[in-house]
């Protein structure tokens, strides 16, 4: 029987699954370093979405986006719910067969997608580049504001007795304990039925466990002024997903977002196993490039700021969700990579429904740390 | 050199003195009173009043609050306009030049 | 993208940049000066719209005229971390010229040139880029009708016509009564001048002044002019109202408190701003060490500098108002150090230091007796917007603990002036330390980021529509579809 719970880290994972153990009436201390959502969570883009580059990644996703549809109506005013779809732009004829395997692939799990021709495409966002061939758009995405978001799950866990602690490092993480320094360097311990670890790039440094694999992967960001309407829905190039599996250190691809404000935020970037924060001029140039082909409109469009963000990535493109082998008291939740916002939710779901025992909706098992002594082969579309 | 521009202000074709600021030109641009029979001078005044006093709006907050210039140095942001389909230039900044088309309240 | 070397590189055309040019010129070094306005002068020396540089500009100008003067031209970025040679990144204006300081000075006419950026390249930057003024919140400050005190000034020097109207002139600062004189002189009708400082505060300066014949020579003509102006100290304006829905739509008048007594006057414009704050995102983002005395306020805040205006930054020096605010004079002396300095002629820096020092005791003098009382840290009601690009509220924002929390929760700074106005009075009323800048400093298109080649180019100033533009730039410009992108 879990009683008590330690979450340490209070980004969009740790966040989500305090919300959902307090919820359930356990009771849930957030130990958060900084401040709650100051991490990769701060620097996200907060696009919710299905993933179709395995099934694992579509069940999590999947389960995800629905946990986030079904509670719009209690999300405030400032997490900036918006159901703009994504459309996944197709360049060429090659990229439109893509598109297409995409949506029969989708359509066999009843994910709900539309395969747009060039005519479409335009009539939907005319501020693309001409000579596209079409794209797939998958209308039930949304976008949310992350750091609001984090706000709001967290005053959520508070009203149901959750305790957070802020600006609080964490020095050791123990089988249902945890290690904290006090002001004057003194260590002080914590314990609780289970601790679940959502630190992120930070949680290797806590946990040791062979085969975990937590490494930053630097991403570069760009938002401009208002300009209302410049793009309807969260545009993305089809060669996303070879720019993030790729076996390439640094790469860019065009993924554009429409913000409530009238806002475009551009990305994307990748740096694996970079961990310096400074904007790279090189890459956020490379990047910007790619933006400036497929929205060429946007070369006269002011940026306001550019920032970086440290994906937490593992090494199989899929998240480390539950017990860790050996140390029951012990849990993951971590390595999200890119997805970390859109797969909150389910992640919080699956944490929870296996410690207090409940049935979860999805199989939990392609996310187990158990996995990473033994990695299986994964299926993915075309 | 010409001694005066003529550019677009919101439509309206006006002739400047060469060298003023578009934020210049817009806070300068004529009153347009609108022309009522038989009110009282109070009225009047007031109409008038707020017509001139309108001219100093240059740009629409986020939540639809007018705005004008604060800063006229190019810090605050508050004197943005659309200048020949460039959005967001800050008008204190730019100068007057033949043929601009500027939109603003946006 | 075009590409500008020289040994010196001046970032800022006023007062002290200008005198860092002539310094450096006359130590023999060669130089470029860039600055953001279309003409030179920086703010205390405003070319008046039409009338061409001030003499004051002109005299420097032409002891700087081996110079070359690269005009419209605003840094957004740097080459970090900064070393030597450093590199800064600068977006030129549309129909910002590019020539030499001689042509300026004969008033030849320049060529148009459409908006480009330009890679500058110096082994010696001085950074020289001044002051903005403090804004502090107070309920209706964001009426239209209310304006910055230099913010007034500066735009009627832009051509803004301010003939028969009323104007309250309030804040705090020497630049009250200057302005409040020149305002008469365009044909305002000033009202009143309301300096939140006590009058002996104010008279204690006077009595300094008599240190400087000829500060109490320009102190005391600028009185003269001022007889008929009421003046009033140790007052403050409390709000500003309007004739609109709720007190909003227009200025229409403005409350005002002196001591125990609130009196309103009925106005066309306010100038209002409480003295001025040190530019130091420049020098931040290079990696310059910043004194942040916040318990002083945000006028606390500048660059750290030896006698010799070098900050920590090795080739990077900084002179006038962002080693803290110190006046024209001050900047002037400053300038004079570090253009020597930066020329790698030390003797003469060094020959010119005491005329800094004096200088930064009178300004020291002067920042004593105009500082800000408490009273002003109560203004904003909650409801009262502190952040104007994205209209955040002073309740919003101040229930949080630190700036880093209330940008995130509440986007507060997340606008274009880049927390230039709200950072900066949340500095000063919470003591906020300002964050160490990204690039870009300032908004830019996004045109300006996509490329970071560069052409080598050694000596005369970039022609931008000789086909130096590198052609991948060229390449995507050319793809674009017809016409700009136009707003909604």
């Amino acid at each position: 029987m879990i009683d008590s719970v330690i979450v340490v880290g209070a980004g969009i994972v740790g966040a989500a699954c305090a919300e959902a153990l307090a919820a359930a009436g356990v009771a849930v201390r957030v130990i958060e370093r900084g401040r709650p959502g100051g991490g990769a969570t701060g620097a996200a883009m907060g696009h919710v979405l299905v993933l179709d580059d395995s099934e694992a990644q579509l069940a999590l996703s999947r389960l995800s986006r629905d946990l986030w549809d079904a509670r719009r109506a209690e999300l405030p005013a400032a997490v900036e719910r918006d159901e703009c779809g994504t459309i996944w732009v197709a360049a060429d004829d090659r990229e439109m067969a893509a598109a297409r395997a995409k949506h029969e692939w989708l359509g066999a799990r009843g994910v709900e997608s539309e395969i747009l021709d060039d005519a479409t495409l335009y009539g939907h966002e005319p501020n693309l580049c001409p000579g596209l061939a079409g794209g797939l758009r998958i209308a039930a995405d949304s976008v949310v504001y992350p750091p609001c978001a984090v706000r709001w799950l967290l005053e959520r866990a508070a009203a149901r007795g959750a305790v957070i602690e802020e600006a609080t490092p964490v020095r050791g993480v123990l089988d249902g304990a945890v290690e904290l320094e006090d002001g004057a360097g003194r260590a002080r311990r914590v314990e609780a039925d289970a601790v679940i670890v959502a630190a992120g790039i930070d949680t290797p440094r806590l946990v040791d466990l062979p085969g975990l694999v937590v490494r930053p992967k630097k991403g570069h960001l760009a938002i401009t002024d208002r300009v209302p309407g410049f793009v309807r829905h969260q545009l993305v190039e089809l060669g996303y997903l070879k720019s993030a599996h790729g076996a390439e250190r640094t790469s860019v691809a065009f993924n554009a977002q429409p913000r409530a404000t009238g806002q475009v935020l551009l990305g994307s970037s990748r740096q694996l196993d970079d961990d310096d924060p400074r904007v790279e001029p090189e890459i956020l140039a490379r990047m910007v490039r790619r933006g400036l082909e497929y929205l060429p409109g946007l070369a006269e469009v002011p940026v306001v700021r550019v920032w970086v963000g440290f994906r937490p990535s593992t090494g199989d493109n899929l998240p480390v969700i539950g017990p860790v082998p050996g140390r029951a008291r012990l849990w993951l939740a971590t390595g999200h990579e890119g997805v970390g916002i859109a797969t909150s939710l389910a992640t919080a779901r699956l944490v929870a429904d296996q410690l207090l025992g409940r049935s979860p909706p999805i199989d939990p098992a392609p996310y187990l740390p158990a996995r990473l002594s033994s990695p299986a082969p994964d299926t993915a579309p075309s | 050199m010409h001694e005066t521009v003529t550019l677009t202000l919101d439509g309206e074709t006006v002739t400047v003195p060469a060298g003023i600021t578009v934020a210049a030109a817009l806070v300068n641009r004529p009153v347009h009173r609108p022309v009522i029979r038989g009110v009282d001078r109070t009225l009047e005044r007031t109409l008038e009043r707020n017509a001139d006093r309108a001219r100093l709006a240059i740009r629409t907050s986020v939540t639809g609050a007018p705005r004008g210039p604060l800063c006229g140095m190019g810090i605050c942001f508050e004197c943005r306009a659309t200048i020949d389909g460039r959005v967001h230039v800050r008008t204190c900044m730019t100068l007057c030049r033949d043929g601009m088309e500027v939109v603003s309240g946006v | 993208m075009c590409e500008e070397r020289a040994e010196v590189l001046v970032v800022g055309a006023g007062p002290a940049g200008l005198a860092a040019a002539a310094a450096a010129c006359e130590s023999g070094a060669e130089v470029l000066v860039v600055d953001e306005n279309a003409a030179a002068g920086g703010q205390i020396w405003r070319a008046h719209r039409g009338a061409g540089v001030r003499p004051e500009t002109r005299a420097l100008l032409e002891r700087a005229r081996r110079a070359r003067l690269l005009s419209g031209a605003v840094v957004f970025d740097a080459a970090l971390p900064a070393a030597r040679p450093h590199r800064l990144r600068a977006l030129v204006a549309e129909g910002g010229p590019a020539e030499r300081i001689a042509e300026r000075v004969a008033e030849g006419s320049a060529e148009q040139s459409a908006e480009q950026i330009v890679e500058l390249v110096a082994e010696r930057v001085v950074v020289a880029t001044g002051a903005t003024e403090l804004f502090l919140p107070f309920p209706g400050w964001t009426l239209p009708g209310v304006l910055g005190v230099g913010g007034l000034q500066a735009m009627v020097e832009g051509g803004m016509d301010v003939r028969d109207r009323r104007v309250v002139i309030a804040g705090s600062g020497p630049l009250l009564l200057a302005v409040a004189a020149s305002l008469r002189s365009a044909g305002a009708r000033v009202l009143g001048v309301f300096e939140q400082a006590p009058r002996g505060a104010v008279v204690g300066v006077g009595l300094t002044l008599a240190r400087h014949p000829r500060k109490l020579a320009q102190a005391g003509a600028l009185l003269a002019r001022l007889a008929s102006v009421s003046r009033s100290y140790s007052s403050w304006p409390l709000r500003a109202e309007g004739d609109g829905a709720g007190g909003g739509g227009f200025l229409r008048r403005v409350i005002l408190r002196t001591g125990a007594r609130d009196r309103a006057l009925d106005c066309d414009l306010l100038a209002c701003a409480f003295g001025l704050v040190p530019a130091t995102r420049l020098a931040a983002l290079l990696g310059c060490t910043i004194e942040h005395a916040v318990d002083r306020g945000a006028r606390a805040r500048r660059v750290v500098v030896d006698e010799l205006q070098r900050t920590t930054i090795d080739g990077v020096l900084c002179a006038g108002e962002p080693t803290g605010i110190g006046g024209v004079d001050l900047a002037l002396a400053e300038g004079a150090v570090a253009g020597h300095a930066a020329a790698g002629d030390l003797d003469r820096a060094r020959a010119a230091v005491p005329r800094s020092r004096r200088e930064r005791r009178f300004a020291a003098a002067l920042e004593r007796a105009f500082a800000l009382r408490s009273e002003l840290r109560d203004l904003p009601a909650d409801d009262t917007v502190v952040c104007r690009c994205e209209d955040v509220t002073w309740g919003a924002i101040r229930t949080w603990r630190d700036g880093r929390q209330a940008k995130l929760e509440t986007r507060c700074g997340m606008g274009p002036c880049q927390g230039r106005v709200c950072g900066v009075a949340l500095e000063a009323l919470l003591g906020w330390p300002l964050e160490t800048p990204r690039p870009p400093l300032i908004p830019v298109p996004f045109h300006a980021l996509a490329d970071t080649t560069s052409e080598t180019r050694i000596g005369p100033p970039c022609r931008p529509n000789s086909g130096a533009t590198s052609a991948e730039a060229r390449g995507w410009l050319e793809a674009r579809p017809e016409g700009h992108f136009k707003a909604r």
